[in-house]
């Protein structure tokens, strides 16, 4: 039944190439502002956090849609060995996703830093910081970012060798 | 078939690599150009580092107590703070400096932050004795820290080179530091903008004025400021008069270097009022970054170029002395 799809659905198409750029965007913006002292540095801490939280939600919304729709299956010709490991790195990305912005809402909580969202509410934080938690999760973030951005190198070659190595239906499944 | 599909995995492997390398690399471009958090936050920590500590204004006492707000400040600036009424914070008294075990009574510059929490919101405070910096952006004021570390000459040389600095100096010749944290005067240095209900801004710094007696202090040793504060509150609360220095639209805010005409409009906010102090590390202060640039709605943040580097290098040392603690440097300092 399943080797009828060759493509993903339009919301997980759409979503998954929405989220590309937000993500890729949300990591330049994060290492450009730990770093900048340049007055523009604020503006975009202010614009990380919404952003982020945004990153979040729409991550649960794919979750939910992928759970609840048939996706297509692997090209025939792959070793099992690499079916496994396409599935391990698609698993990865979501949990990375799921525990990058988890990591930075608490590690705002435990600063005591309430997420001010475009001047239209704030997300409260915790009212005592508790510094050894927040070292956790700041510590965190930047890790589970490590290991986002050497799971996107794989997934990108993969998506790359897919197309114009094997010449297979994999990347235009997500086109 | 196993041969080849291993080695288009390289070929992946190379085609990914080459596209982060892309992705970096105007990264590495900005680095070369400007200071960065990570490097002013080396010059403050310098060679001998402390472990869990501040990496600047690293002694210092945690103190808590309440405002007093007359009301005065509520019609040009929508912030809780300032509806009247009694608003508690905390606090924290410092000198600047790396060093937590450094003698007090001869640091040139002492400093006084606040937190409040109001509803979900926070406000956090952090001034200094100075009214102003000599510089106007973080990459002088690096190239500053450099000169003084490198000695009188310097700092000669430095401020030759800097006439903004003519402002700061004038105030220097005319100060001398006081032997207690209560009798000091606490700038903002920086300034902000009240935002009232029609989302007029109005640009104003602020200072904190004592209101406390003068006493000799009786203190010699290292601890001779937190001693005489931990004395003088036995007899009471230590007070300010929290008052807001209304700048003229002639006034540039972003310039944190400019004193502005003493003439322009002054407007008392009401009292603070420092009531209890703890240890720093016992204390409720240690754990929170007084990053100025947590703002509760009513107050925002110029483009003042000094104000704005704060946040990124707070959090730079906030990250480092945290990370430490979670690894235990404080654990033996903690128990004596
Ligand atoms: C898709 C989601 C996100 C991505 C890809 C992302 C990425 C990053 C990156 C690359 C950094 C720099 C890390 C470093 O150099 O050490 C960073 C820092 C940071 N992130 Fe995120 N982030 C995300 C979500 C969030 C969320 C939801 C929040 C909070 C609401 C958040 C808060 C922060 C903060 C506060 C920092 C700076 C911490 C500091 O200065 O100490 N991030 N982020
Ligand atoms: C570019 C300019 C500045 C830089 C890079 C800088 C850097 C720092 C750093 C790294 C800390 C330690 C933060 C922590 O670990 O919690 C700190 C603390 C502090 N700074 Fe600054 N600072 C700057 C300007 C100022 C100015 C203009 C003032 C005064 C108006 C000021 C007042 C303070 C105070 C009072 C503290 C101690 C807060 C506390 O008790 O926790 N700083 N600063």
């Amino acid at each position: 039944m399943t080797d009828q799809i060759t493509r993903f659905n339009l919301a997980m198409r759409v979503l998954h190439w929405s989220m590309a750029l937000l993500i890729f965007a949300m990591v330049f913006a994060g290492l450009a502002m730990v770093r900048a002292l340049e007055p523009w540095q604020l503006t975009l801490l202010g614009l990380h956090k919404p952003f982020g939280t945004l990153a979040l939600l729409l991550l649960l919304l794919r979750f939910l849609i992928r759970i609840k729709s048939s996706t297509p299956s692997l090209p025939s010709g792959m070793s099992t060995i690499q079916v496994k490991l396409a599935k391990f790195s698609h698993w990865l990305l979501y949990a990375l996703m799921l525990i990058i912005p988890t990591s930075g809402l608490l590690m705002q909580y435990y600063a005591a830093r309430p997420i001010v969202v475009f001047d239209f509410f704030t997300i409260p934080a915790a009212m005592v910081p508790h510094i050894e938690y927040f070292a956790v999760f700041r510590e965190g973030h930047s890790l589970a970012i490590l290991l986002l951005i050497t799971v996107l190198a794989v997934h990108i070659g993969a998506a790359l060798y897919h197309h114009f190595i094997r010449k297979d239906g994999v990347l235009k499944s997500m086109l | 078939m196993k041969y080849t599909s291993v080695s288009l995995l390289e070929k992946g492997f190379y085609v990914a690599s080459l596209a982060v390398a892309l992705l970096l690399s105007p990264l590495t471009q900005a680095q070369t150009e400007q200071v960065t958090a990570q490097q002013f936050v080396d010059l403050q920590q310098g060679q001998a580092h402390f472990p869990g500590f501040r990496r600047a204004h690293a002694k210092g006492i945690c103190v808590s107590g309440e405002f007093k707000s007359n009301g005065r400040l509520s019609q040009y600036s929508n912030a809780t703070v300032f509806k009247a009424g009694t608003h508690p914070f905390i606090g924290r008294l410092s000198i600047a400096g790396n060093n937590p075990h450094a003698a007090e009574l001869t640091a040139p510059v002492r400093s006084f932050a606040l937190s409040f929490v109001t509803g979900a919101e926070r406000w956090n405070i952090a001034m200094n004795t100075p009214p102003v910096m000599a510089v106007t952006n973080p990459h002088d004021f690096y190239q500053q820290i450099v000169a003084l570390k490198q000695g009188k000459e310097a700092v000669k040389d430095f401020f030759a080179e800097h006439p903004e600095s003519a402002d700061f100096l004038a105030w220097k010749a005319s100060y001398t530091p006081s032997s207690s944290f209560a009798l000091e005067t606490y700038h903002s240095i920086n300034a902000f903008y009240l935002v009232d209900e029609k989302a007029q801004r109005q640009a104003i710094r602020w200072k904190m004025l004592p209101l406390n007696e003068e006493s000799k202090n009786p203190y010699t040793g290292k601890d001779a400021l937190q001693q005489e504060f931990a004395t003088r509150l036995e007899k009471g609360s230590v007070r300010f008069n929290w008052q807001f220095i209304f700048a003229k639209q002639e006034d540039d805010e972003n310039n944190p270097a400019k004193l502005w005409p003493s003439n322009r409009a002054k407007v008392d906010a009401g009292e603070i009022f420092i009531t209890h102090w703890q240890p720093q590390l016992s204390g409720n202060c240690h754990a929170l970054n007084f990053d100025p640039l947590i703002l509760p709605s009513g107050v925002i943040a110029t483009e003042d170029p000094i104000l704005r580097a704060r946040s990124a290098a707070y959090a730079e040392s906030y990250r480092r002395r945290a990370k430490e603690q979670l690894m235990g440097a404080l654990e033996e300092t903690a128990n004596d």
